[in-house]
């Protein structure tokens, strides 16, 4: 029994965050909603170097053979410098679903996406896609994409899709399904990390009535609730990842999205008009992390997803 | 990362359930904060003491099985899963005894651990004073020195003195030094509770039982035997007894497991759809629980302590025990007014918001010392 991420875990978590905190990802995702994909895919190259688009797919198919704990410390990483693409998507969805050369061109980095409806009914960042897939009920797809419908994220452009020749897949779909929610549960996680910290720093330069909002106990019961959350959510994040089953990972999803969510409305309410700008960047995170509350399964679905599990047990 | 017991844990864990499954009563204990309850839960104390399972982790000295901290929590998920009854001892195993253990002489040790392991001698915490709650610094009863008797005089008032209307002996903290600042100057006394000057006057809680008291302090002499740590020192010592109880060991998370299972089962019974989020909620919290515990637990083996973390763990867990609470309660519809096991431990549930530091002092010591925000500027506040 040891329930914290190994030195080579560790290592890993802090080479990504080395590599994400010298990108200026804020840059990254800004242009990423204006259309250019440029910088995002440069970043996408080289987060696939590191091995995150190949973590799911094993070794003697040319990956990384990684656990899903790697995964979760990757993703978290994503959320906490709000990368855009279809990382979800890519790296834990089709990584895990698709098989052959299809799952040997993820590993190596193409960007793809997916739809998988009825929780994911968009593809997407179809437009950034060299090759874009509908996930259902008989296997995968590739699929073309229509015209893109906005999110209330600008970073995540959402594409619906018409269904082309059945594709390659390994019949893993609740496998790859729960791993993409793992996935988001993470990066959630580590969205919600980011703005309670934005948030401490604020409150601690920005004087009202003569004195640091931070000293006021409502803020700092507040950003208390926000820490408790999060530190609570953060094992059932690396449960789920130990053995991500259905429940697992829905109690995951759930617990970081109410975790997330309540970080970004409290770092909204927190930082006052400022916050409130699409210029100042905590508008990215606290967006993100609405979109991200509702994409992979509504909170709804993975309640009613654990009860079920809970009253068959 | 994993969660495995090894082969000694897992058989640890097999030989604690094979023994509750055989030896917990079967039918509910009556309230420990009856006259009839308390002596009941005194026997059941002496039992788990006679087989070596009331205090697992102490040295086999003290009727321990010398547990690590894993097996510990290991027995305690048991404990609760086989629905044992609550320790009446537990003021004095999760509170006391961790200072006795750290701070206490051997004499002392010989002389207070036995009988608190066996239950025999059940122990009040008389922490609070009128004027001092929350504020445990300010608190003012006071130990005049007395040289000629080799010891100390005690006066004033403790209150909320939870056990104290049963319990045999008390602990708490005297101001020892009037000239001292806030901190300082206060000494750790233990004292029967039956002895000369003092008077214990039990409080009815809001359950209409008496599970705390008012002792008043009435020249009442403590001999130099009877101190823990140094005098003046006080402070110091309680404060490891604070961060036990705010942190690990008194709320493991067997408890919030096993009711988080009884809620299922009565949702099973019961089932409301209009309820069925807040049923899962409560099982996802006290999961989470269960998971940061181990956490926690892999940190502490490696060195590290639990510190401020333990009041995020208060404010978790007090608010988990009373939703989940709420949700049964909410299940049960007009019945859940009438007396049941439910409602007693909804009634207990209230409780931990407030006490062991209420949670408005856990989410500042949070803020200040996790998020490092600024203290309150003097006056505003405090």
């Amino acid at each position: 029994m040891r329930f914290e991420l190994t030195t080579d875990q560790q290592d890993f978590a802090g080479s990504l965050e080395a590599l994400l905190a010298a990108a200026d990802t804020v840059a990254v995702a800004r242009a990423w909603a204006a259309g250019d994909h440029a910088p995002g895919l440069r970043l996408w190259q080289r987060l696939a170097d590191q091995g995150v688009t190949a973590l799911l797919v094993p070794e003697d198919a040319d990956g990384m053979g990684a656990t899903p704990v790697e995964l979760a410390v990757a993703f978290e990483a994503l959320g906490r410098h709000a990368v855009p693409g279809p990382w979800v998507e890519a790296a834990a969805y089709l990584a895990t679903e698709l098989s052959g050369e299809a799952r040997a061109a993820v590993a190596a980095g193409r960007v793809v996406t997916v739809a998988v409806p009825p929780h994911t009914p968009y593809a997407l960042d179809a437009d950034a896609a060299e090759i874009v897939y509908l996930a259902g009920s008989d296997g995968v797809r590739t699929a073309s994409a229509g015209e893109p419908r906005t999110s209330v994220d600008r970073t995540r452009r959402l594409f619906p899709v018409t269904p082309g020749p059945v594709h390659d897949t390994a019949d893993r779909a609740q496998e790859a399904f729960d791993l993409a929610v793992l996935a988001t549960s993470a990066q959630l996680l580590g969205a919600g990390e980011r703005v309670l910290a934005d948030a401490v720093t604020y409150v601690k330069q920005r004087k009202q009535f003569g004195r640091e909002i931070g000293s006021y106990q409502a803020i700092k019961h507040k950003l208390a609730d926000v820490r408790i959350a999060l530190d609570f959510a953060r094992p059932l994040v690396s449960g789920a990842a130990l053995d991500p089953t259905p429940r697992a990972v829905s109690a995951a999803k759930v617990a970081c999205s109410d975790a997330a969510y309540l970080a970004s409305r409290t770092g909204l309410q927190v930082h006052g008009a400022i916050g409130y700008t699409e210029e100042f960047d905590l508008s990215i995170w606290i967006t993100r992390i609405r979109a991200l509350v509702t994409a992979w399964g509504t909170p709804a679905f993975h309640r009613a997803r654990i009860l079920e599990t809970l009253r068959s047990a | 990362m994993d969660l495995h017991l090894s082969e000694s844990e897992s058989a640890f864990q097999a030989e604690a359930w094979a023994w509750l499954a055989a030896n917990v009563p079967a039918e509910p204990l009556p309230s420990l904060d009856t006259p009839d309850g308390f002596r009941l839960h005194q026997e059941w104390e002496a039992r788990l003491a006679a087989a070596r399972w009331s205090v697992v982790s102490w040295p086999a000295a003290y009727h321990g099985r010398d547990a690590s901290l894993v097996e510990w929590v290991v027995f305690e998920e048991e404990y609760y899963r086989a629905g044992a009854p609550l320790r009446v001892s537990q003021n004095g195993i999760f509170l006391l005894a961790p200072i006795i253990f750290e701070h206490g002489t051997p004499e002392q040790q010989d002389r207070f651990l036995p009988t608190m392991a066996t239950g025999e001698r059940i122990w009040a915490q008389c922490w609070s004073e009128p004027e001092a709650g929350s504020d445990l610094a300010s608190l003012r009863s006071t130990a005049r020195r007395d040289d000629a008797r080799g010891g100390w005089v005690l006066n004033g008032q403790k209150i909320w003195c939870s056990r104290a209307a049963l319990a045999h002996w008390g602990f708490g903290l005297f101001r020892s030094d009037p000239e001292a600042q806030k901190h300082a100057g206060l000494t750790y006394f233990l004292f029967p509770l039956d002895a000369d000057g003092v008077t214990v006057r039990p409080i009815a809680q809001l359950d209409g039982e008496a599970g705390f008291a008012e002792v008043f302090f009435d020249d009442v002499f403590v001999p130099d035997a009877d101190v823990l740590g140094a005098p003046g020192d006080g402070w110091r010592v309680a404060m490891s007894t604070a961060g036990n109880e705010r942190g690990l060991s008194l709320r493991s998370p067997g408890r919030f497991t096993a009711a988080a299972d009884r809620l299922l089962a009565l949702y099973d019974e019961r089932p409301d759809p209009r309820v069925a989020d807040r049923v899962v909620d409560a099982w996802l919290k006290a999961e989470a629980y269960r998971l940061y515990t181990w956490g926690t637990v892999t940190r502490l083996r490696e060195g590290g302590d639990i510190g401020a973390a333990g009041s995020v763990n208060k404010v978790w867990w007090s608010e988990l025990d009373v939703a989940l609470h709420e949700t049964a309660l909410d299940l049960l519809g007009a019945d859940a007014e009438l007396a049941s096991a439910w409602l007693d431990g909804y009634t207990f549930s209230l409780s931990g918001p407030i006490y062991a530091g209420t949670n408005e002092i856990q989410r500042n010591i949070i803020a200040e010392r996790i998020l490092g925000l600024p203290r309150e500027p003097k006056g505003a506040q405090r």
